[in-house]
């Protein structure tokens, strides 16, 4: 007897053990004795800790601040002593001191003009991350962004009080320093990088013992001798502004590393451009402008992000000279007020929030790049 | 014909003008760039003399020889106020290296360890140490010694009532000490027993591999490897006709004396460097085994290999060629970063650099001296890694 099927039977689900919860316990939890220890392990490890961490950080936490408005040292009292009794995380400590935090120094009445700042550096930032606007419009407006946070911060004009640098603070500062630093080592690192590959001895030993030397030293011996060096160097008679000598060492620092990975981009370029451009008779600026460049950059824009990256850390190093960017008003929100002093926990876990957010969207955004730059014309 | 960087055409070329001559406008532009730099070079020394002159501070490393007048707190030589700027450089030079040696091994191994977890099977262990690495990667190092510090500094209690896990083992916010071995008699003893049981483990997995190679027979080698090493440690011991005295840290008025001291300074550094490179190398080690061939592993494996030979002796050695060169510059990170001890008071380089640089003035020849040091370093660890990896590299026939 033979049955015969004029349709094709319907394929049958997967097996239980297979699909489903179980499928995904067993394929990602308990696929071997070994993984099954490690996953006991871990999830034990995960008993003994969670618990403690939630309830330090929510469940006995302390958000609100208590005590009468105005009267700071009553308001610090107070809230303290309800931290102390909860026993959990004080999340007042944030409440009281989050304007010191994120601005410093600067003025209370004035602390819109840092918040507009830090707006229009991070608008302006998201925006040049869209591709569509790879334009040179886009540096245009960088420059006008740039020069409008000026005016923002130190005012003095357009009705503004003045306010001096060594008011700056906090993310205002970290944001500023690290833009600042790419705008200005971006171009430094494209000469340099280009300048390492010139056929002319001169300029290339220069630049190549620009590159190393920079590279080989820490960011801080160069913030060193941005503060100590600097002034040495200038005539007697002018000073050059803390927070700007800063600036300057962060920059040189910068631009050393970006030109190495430009340099890496432009190895990447076949030779065969460079023949096609000279074979066009065009000179050495419109080849590096118009086919060079374009095509190395491309290539380099996403471990250009990691240098980013890098140099947005490195920007937290200014404590050491004693400017106040978001770690150092972090640091000296708890450390300057003695009450407070317990609760460094909370303020350090802000401020490597702040510092995490900003990395850690730079960093997967250059990981969504690469995948979309790629064209697959690698072979 | 303008191209000045292609000096293939290179060559005056008849009929074409002297501006346009390749040869004759590359050297004028160098003239150029040469003059400029002299220019700016000299101005700027000018400056500074005038500048070192009207501040009264002499140039030279003659202060290298004046007393220093500071302490320091872990110095790995005999260093006193009393001592010179010059054998205080020395102490920060030496307290560099320890850390960022000792931070370098323990990052590595921590390092391949995650490395190698993030690319578990296990869900639960590649997203836990997914989640220590992009935290760690993303947070400025800075940040988390100055973490580390406020809760050792914080959370610890007093040396007097100071942690002790293990007898001899004492933690508190003065830092750490642990027992050590008297350099006597009994040390040399357990010290050649151990050498020895060394030479015979070694004799034992070269023959090991000579049988394998000549008959294809395979001998164990790890575990008669440790017990011929503990075997000679044990004799040793045992042969030491006074035993071995070991050295226990004990309280004395406010802090521990004897044993071996780890300062806080020193742990917290010391953390904050293993935790954030390890992640970095993880994240090397990670696509260095991705960058293997898939078809390498199913080879190995149907050339009978078992998991963990086939790791070892197909997948790991191909690995290593794609992890070492991002590893040499982390390892290179480790040296420069090392100087963020000067935020928490360790006296690394920089720190002795800064402090005499605050006491004398001599701010060009203390910064020349710290950048020439670190300069030396990285270029030693350079040299270093780069031998290592030739010995690893693809001989091809």
């Amino acid at each position: 007897m033979a049955i015969i099927h004029s349709e094709p039977l319907p394929s049958r689900p997967a097996p239980a053990s297979n699909s489903g919860l179980t499928g995904w316990l067993k394929g990602n939890l308990f696929s071997s004795p070994f993984n099954t220890a490690l996953t006991l392990i871990c999830v034990y490890g995960l008993w003994q800790a969670m618990p403690g961490l939630v309830n330090w950080f929510f469940l006995d936490a302390t958000w609100s601040i208590f005590g009468p408005e105005g009267n700071a040292n009553e308001i610090t009292k107070q809230t303290v002593a309800v931290c102390k009794e909860a026993g959990g995380a004080c999340w007042s400590l944030i409440s009281v001191k989050h304007r010191f935090m994120f601005f410093g120094f600067y003025p209370q009445d004035e602390q819109w003009r840092p918040l507009l700042t830090c707006f229009l550096l991070i608008g302006m930032v998201l925006i040049s991350g869209i591709r569509a606007y790879w334009k040179p419009w886009l540096i245009v407006a960088w420059l006008a962004a740039i020069v409008v946070c000026f005016i923002l911060m130190m005012g003095g004009v357009a009705g503004l009080t003045y306010v001096a640098t060594s008011k700056w603070g906090g993310l205002p500062l970290t944001l500023g320093l690290a833009v600042f630093s790419v705008v200005f080592a971006l171009p430094l690192g494209i000469a340099l990088a280009l300048g390492r590959r010139s056929q002319m001895n001169l300029i290339r030993t220069l630049c190549v013992s620009y590159i190393e030397l920079v590279r080989a030293v820490p960011l801080i011996s160069i913030l060193f001798m941005a503060s100590f060096l600097l002034p040495l160097f200038m005539p007697e008679e002018l000073t050059i502004n803390k927070l700007l000598r800063a600036q300057i060492g962060i920059i040189m620092f910068a631009a050393a590393y970006m030109a190495e990975v430009i340099r890496g981009g432009l190895q990447a370029i076949p030779k065969g451009q460079y023949e096609a451009a000279d074979a066009m008779g065009l000179s050495y600026w419109q080849a590096t402008f118009k086919v060079i460049l374009p095509q190395a950059l491309k290539v380099s824009i996403p471990p250009l992000v990691g240098t980013i990256i890098g140099t947005f850390k490195d920007s937290s190093l200014v404590v050491i000279i004693g400017l106040f960017d978001v770690l150092n008003t972090t640091r000296v929100a708890f450390s300057s007020d003695p009450p407070w002093s317990p609760f460094y926990l909370e303020a350090y876990f802000v401020g490597a929030t702040v510092f995490f957010i900003f990395c850690f969207g730079m960093s997967q955004y250059s990981q969504w790049l690469e995948n979309h730059l790629d064209t697959g014309h690698k072979n | 014909m303008k191209n000045v960087t292609h000096p293939s055409g290179a060559g005056a070329i008849p009929g074409s003008s002297f501006w346009n001559q390749p040869v004759y406008r590359s050297l004028i532009i160098q003239a150029i760039t040469f003059a400029l730099i002299a220019g700016t070079g000299y101005y700027l020394i000018s400056n500074l003399v005038m500048n070192l002159n009207a501040r009264n501070i002499p140039i030279g490393l003659d202060f290298l020889a004046q007393r220093a007048g500071f302490d320091i707190g872990d110095a790995a030589i005999t260093y006193t106020a009393q001592d010179s700027y010059g054998r205080a450089f020395v102490v920060g030079i030496i307290n560099t290296l320890k850390v960022s040696l000792i931070s370098i091994l323990l990052a590595t191994v921590i390092g391949i360890v995650i490395g190698i977890a993030r690319l578990s099977p296990n869900w639960l262990v590649k997203n836990l140490t997914r989640g220590y690495v992009e935290y760690m990667r993303n947070v400025p190092l800075l940040l988390q010694l100055f973490f580390w510090y406020a809760l050792l500094t914080h959370a610890l209690p007093s040396a007097r009532q100071a942690f002790n896990p293990v007898p001899g083992v004492f933690l508190s916010n003065r830092g750490l000490f642990l027992p050590t071995l008297e350099s006597d008699s009994g040390f040399y003893f357990l010290l050649f027993g151990l050498l020895a049981g060394l030479t015979a483990a070694l004799i034992w997995r070269f023959r090991a591999n000579t049988l394998q190679k000549g008959t294809g027979r395979q001998l164990p080698v790890f575990w008669p490897f440790i017990a011929l090493l503990a075997t000679g440690g044990l004799v040793g011991w045992l042969l030491s006709p006074q035993g071995i005295t070991v050295d226990m840290p004990a309280l004395k008025g406010f802090n521990f004396k004897g044993g071996i001291e780890i300062t806080t300074e020193f742990f917290c550094l010391m953390i904050g460097l293993v935790t954030y490179t390890s992640a970095f190398i993880a994240e090397n080690v990670r696509s260095g085994i991705l960058a293997v061939n898939k078809g390498q592993q199913e080879a190995a494996s149907s050339l009978g290999l078992s998991p963990v030979r086939s790791q070892r002796l197909v997948i790991l050695p191909q690995a290593l060629r794609v992890i070492i060169p991002p590893t040499t510059s982390q390892y290179m990170n480790v040296i420069k970063n090392s100087s963020l001890g000067v935020a928490i008071g360790y006296s690394d380089l920089v720190s002795v650099g800064g402090t005499t640089l605050n006491q004398t003035g001599q701010a060009v020849e203390c910064i020349s001296l710290i950048m020439l040091v670190y300069l030396c370093t990285s270029l030693a660890t350079s040299l270093f890694m780069n031998w290592y990896n030739a010995s690893v590299a693809l001989t091809e026939r």
